[in-house]
């Protein structure tokens, strides 16, 4: 009997249904698959209730859903004419203080405002007036960005705070002014784990080293595990021609979606200059480059000398923690059934 | 790893890392979680913001400490003297799990109990350095706690008694029930993406692939009928056995993949040394390493965004990894490499796929064998043991019994650390990573923005310890061990306690390991002391 008290019911677009009390309009819209636009709103943050795009029809009244309680007996309208009217008219006006650079914008093709404009065909905003201008600094090495764009949803501000639990940024400044920025606008306790670049809406935050390197629709994204410490973050890279340019990861991955520094940003050692790209051979003391054929040869010939000279014990492998469990796998057994050894180990057994 | 199979039957992570966030107690000994494993880390945050208490033992102040209920800062090295008073305050209080004892444990008797009673908290301060009220508070919180999940990483284990270290991690985990159960359990966090898939798949002298010994003629038996071929019955050298043998003339070849133990290993002379007296090196890297500098033979391989295959996480789940780009020039894949030279030395590896690698595994290792490419494809990761193919894989070991029968308490006495500070050496040295640098550096040193924002090499100084040394900010230092010595700008921090400084190892120009020793290894896992050294620094 307890439960039940806590179990409202509600009609949504004429849709009647059953969710526990304390349950946000816009969360019980969603169990019907009734689809209502966000922008500050995300799913793993908490509500703020800033942009008002989420607006919905409550007896006549416009009240934002990703902050109201659902109440017993309410009936909620959507998308009524006068209801979409309003929401149009907020996207304009979050649009007219925004700069219409979309043809050069980063997230061009994955921006939440660009696709809201889009929905609601807002091509030159009806409402014009100041726009901010904002001096562009450059603090750092990962993080661009581009506050002009910023609609102040509040996510990255929020995301930093809740989910990383650092606090970089806040809001700052007052009124017309207001900006979301590092104390003095100096990254003084930034992790840069970039989660603020992954839940901003549109193209205020993104991702420095990426700049330039390519359009969204020409990008191949792939989804594999991260390289470096043992969590295992899922990673999706995005691959322009030959090269790793960015790096996300899917929301309902055990790491959440969530990535650290070098997860996010440290992964253009694959394409380095500097990697070994022919086999090497020592001779006269140097080392010179070589075809596979003669490494191959120089090097089975000489574990073979010393196997058959010195016994196989003579002969060690160390194999590697960064490696794949088929790659491991082959390593040991080459040098038990092929070499003849247990001499092998690999760094971080312990 | 020992250390939790003589416990419990195997090493791993008992439970996943989802489960972080119903802890109730979270107990984090000798883990810079918010550095070494940030994500874990938001986990634990995300407990703490739930309701739950968290403890940190840690010489250093970490920044999660930030997010602590209490905080141990134990003098580096006496880890077991805290938890020993830990366990005494809780036998006392009679916080222990009795019906857990006595149905799923063994060694539990007069003589562990007699043990644990002699390590008063009184005496724990006296070697650790923690004020005894914070030790009785941190035992009534763990003991307390229905959910209790326990955290380490290097902190633990490197050290001239790591295996010690674990053991009594564990005796604190038996006696209070905390294992078997989902949320609570004993969890070393793995430190690279793919330890747990090294270890699992028997890159190890006495091990096969699945934890079977080498020296058991049945086990021995299946791998020969498996491959085809008469195998060794002894056990092989472990890695700084290896370089032992190296030096003595005994190993005369040495292969090594994707390693780079000149950086990585303890006492940096007494690595190159050892490689250098081998008859025939040869290193398969993507970069050219410290190591691969010594080779004779340096074989160009591919990096984890050229290749498929899987790795296995730190709470035991296999992830598929997949091509992304081509390999540069004529790098090649390490699985390629390792199959044409195995057909050269006479022992003919035919596999036409990677996954006719993983589906091998799976013959060799009943844990694995429920998981295939197709289900890791569909269901996104599994856990094992996975044993066929309709399992669904497991989050948290031990439900249903330990895989040795009961888990054994063991007895174990604080031994002070090998390299003990003197007259001549009066700071403890500790080392480890930072957020930002990855290891020996290979990847993290080649991308720009790392370094821009973190590419310079540091030696921590309490600020206290500074001062007396007349040292700021900036101010370069040599610092010298009995092993060897090196230059530094000192960052005058409040992380380490007095005594004690800090230098991560990830730069090859001030290379921490030129000054850690490779004597004074853990007499069971063979693991070095890098965690303990006796340092002198003077101002140059």
């Amino acid at each position: 009997m307890e439960k039940l008290k806590n179990i409202i019911s509600l009609t949504i677009d004429g849709q009647r249904i059953t969710v526990q009390s304390g349950t946000t309009i816009l969360a019980a819209a969603r169990k019907l698959d009734i689809s209502i636009p966000v922008l500050c709103h995300h799913p793993k943050l908490t509500a703020t209730g800033a942009c008002r795009v989420c607006i919905v029809e409550v007896n006549g009244i416009p009240v934002t859903s990703c902050t109201t309680a659902a109440e017993e007996g309410m009936e909620v309208i959507t998308a009524s004419p006068y209801i979409e009217n309003l929401r149009r008219d907020i996207i304009d006006l979050i649009l007219s203080d925004h700069p219409y650079d979309c043809m050069v914008c980063e997230r061009a093709g994955s921006c939440e405002l660009q696709e809201l404009a889009y929905k609601y065909q807002i091509r030159t905003p009806v409402f014009r007036g100041e726009r901010r201008i904002y001096p562009k600094r450059d603090g750092n090495p990962f993080i661009e960005r581009d506050m002009e764009k910023c609609i102040l949803c509040g996510r990255c501000v929020k995301v930093c705070d809740e989910v990383q639990g650092v606090g970089a940024i806040d809001y700052a400044y007052k009124g017309f002014q207001t900006k979301i920025c590092p104390p003095f606008e100096r990254d003084l306790s930034c992790e840069f784990c970039g989660q603020c670049i992954t839940v901003c809406p549109t193209g205020a935050l993104v991702s420095k080293p990426s700049l330039g390197k390519g359009r969204q629709q020409d990008i191949r994204k792939v989804a594999t595990i991260c390289p470096y410490c043992g969590c295992g973050c899922n990673l999706t890279l995005h691959a322009h021609k030959n090269e790793v340019i960015r790096t996300s990861s899917p929301k309902d991955s055990i790491n959440e979606g969530w990535l650290c520094v070098k997860g996010k940003f440290g992964l253009s050692f694959i394409n380095s200059p500097d990697r070994l790209k022919t086999p090497l051979v020592r001779k006269n003391g140097v080392l010179v480059e070589a075809s596979w054929e003669e490494a191959f040869t120089y090097t089975a010939d000489r574990l073979k000398q010393i196997r058959d000279t010195r016994g196989p014990d003579a002969i060690g492998g160390l194999s590697s923690a960064r490696c794949t469990n088929e790659e491991n796998y082959l390593f040991q057994k080459f040098l038990r059934a092929a070499v003849g050894t247990n001499n092998v180990d690999h760094c971080a057994r312990y | 790893m020992a250390g939790l199979a003589t416990v419990f039957g195997s090493g791993a992570m008992t439970n996943s890392l989802a489960e972080i966030e119903n802890n109730d107690a979270l107990f984090v000994i000798g883990s810079n979680t918010k550095e070494n494993h940030p994500i874990v880390a938001l986990r634990m945050i995300k407990a703490v913001r739930k309701g739950a208490k968290l403890i940190i033992a840690d010489p250093r102040r970490v920044p999660l400490v930030r997010f602590a209920h209490l905080w141990l800062q134990q003098r580096p090295g006496t880890d077991v003297a805290l938890l020993n008073g830990m366990m005494h305050v809780i036998l006392n209080d009679g916080l222990t799990d009795s019906a857990f004892i006595a149905e799923r444990t063994e060694g539990f008797d007069e003589n562990f109990r007699k043990n644990i009673g002699e390590c008063t908290p009184e005496s724990a301060e006296k070697i650790t350095g923690v004020p005894k009220e914070k030790i009785v508070e941190a035992a009534r919180i763990y003991a307390r706690a229905e959910r209790a999940g326990i955290y380490y990483t290097m902190g633990i284990t490197q050290h001239s008694h790591g295996t010690d270290n674990v053991l009594s991690i564990a005796n604190l985990a038996l006696m209070t029930g905390n294992l078997g159960k989902e949320s609570s359990g004993v969890n070393p966090l793995r430190g690279q993406n793919n330890v747990q898939g090294a270890t699992d798949m028997g890159c190890l002298p006495n091990l096969f692939p699945g934890y079977q010994r080498v020296t058991v003629p049945a086990v021995r038996r299946k791998f020969e009928e498996l491959w085809g071929v008469k195998l060794p019955e002894h056990e092989g050298l472990m890695a700084n056995g290896m370089l032992d043998a190296a030096l003595e003339g005994k190993l005369k070849a040495l292969y090594i993949m994707g390693e780079n133990p000149v950086l990585s290993d303890p006492d940096m002379s007494h690595t190159k040394k050892a490689l250098s007296s081998l008859d025939f090196l040869v290193v398969q890297d993507i970069f050219m390493t410290e190591t691969a500098a010594l080779a004779h033979v340096v074989l160009p391989a591919t990096s984890f965004a050229e290749k498929v295959g899987t790795f296995t996480n730190t709470e035991r789940r296999v992830q598929r990894v997949r091509r992304v780009v081509d390999a540069p020039g004529l790098a090649m894949k390490d699985s390629h490499i390792i199959m044409e030279l195995s057909g050269r030395m006479g022992y003919s590896m035919p596999y036409h796929h990677t996954e006719e690698v993983f589906q091998e595994i799976g013959k060799a290792w009943p844990a694995m064998a429920g998981i295939s490419y197709s289900r890791l494809d569909e269901e996104g990761g599994l856990q094992w043991p996975c044993p066929t193919a309709d399992h669904p894989g497991t989050p948290f070991l031990f439900k249903n019994g330990f895989p040795r029968g009961k888990a054994a308490f063991s007895m174990v006495q604080y031994t002070p650390s090998i390299e003990q500070p003197d007259a001549e050496y009066p700071f403890t040295l500790t080392t480890g990573r930072m957020l930002f640098q990855y290891h020996g550096g290979s990847m993290t040193r080649r991308v720009a923005p790392i370094e821009q924002v973190a590419g310079e090499p540091y030696i921590e100084i309490n600020p206290e310890d500074a001062r007396d040394l007349a040292v700021t900010n900036g101010t370069v230092v040599t610092v010298a061990s009995r092993q060897g010595s090196l230059t530094v700008k000192a960052q005058v921090s409040a992380r380490p306690g007095r005594g004690v400084v800090f230098i991560p190892f990830h730069f090859r120009e001030a290379a921490a390991n030129v000054l850690t020793s490779s004597k004074g290894l853990d007499p069971i896992c063979r693991i070095p002391s890098l965690k303990v050294t006796a340092v002198r620094i003077e101002k140059t």
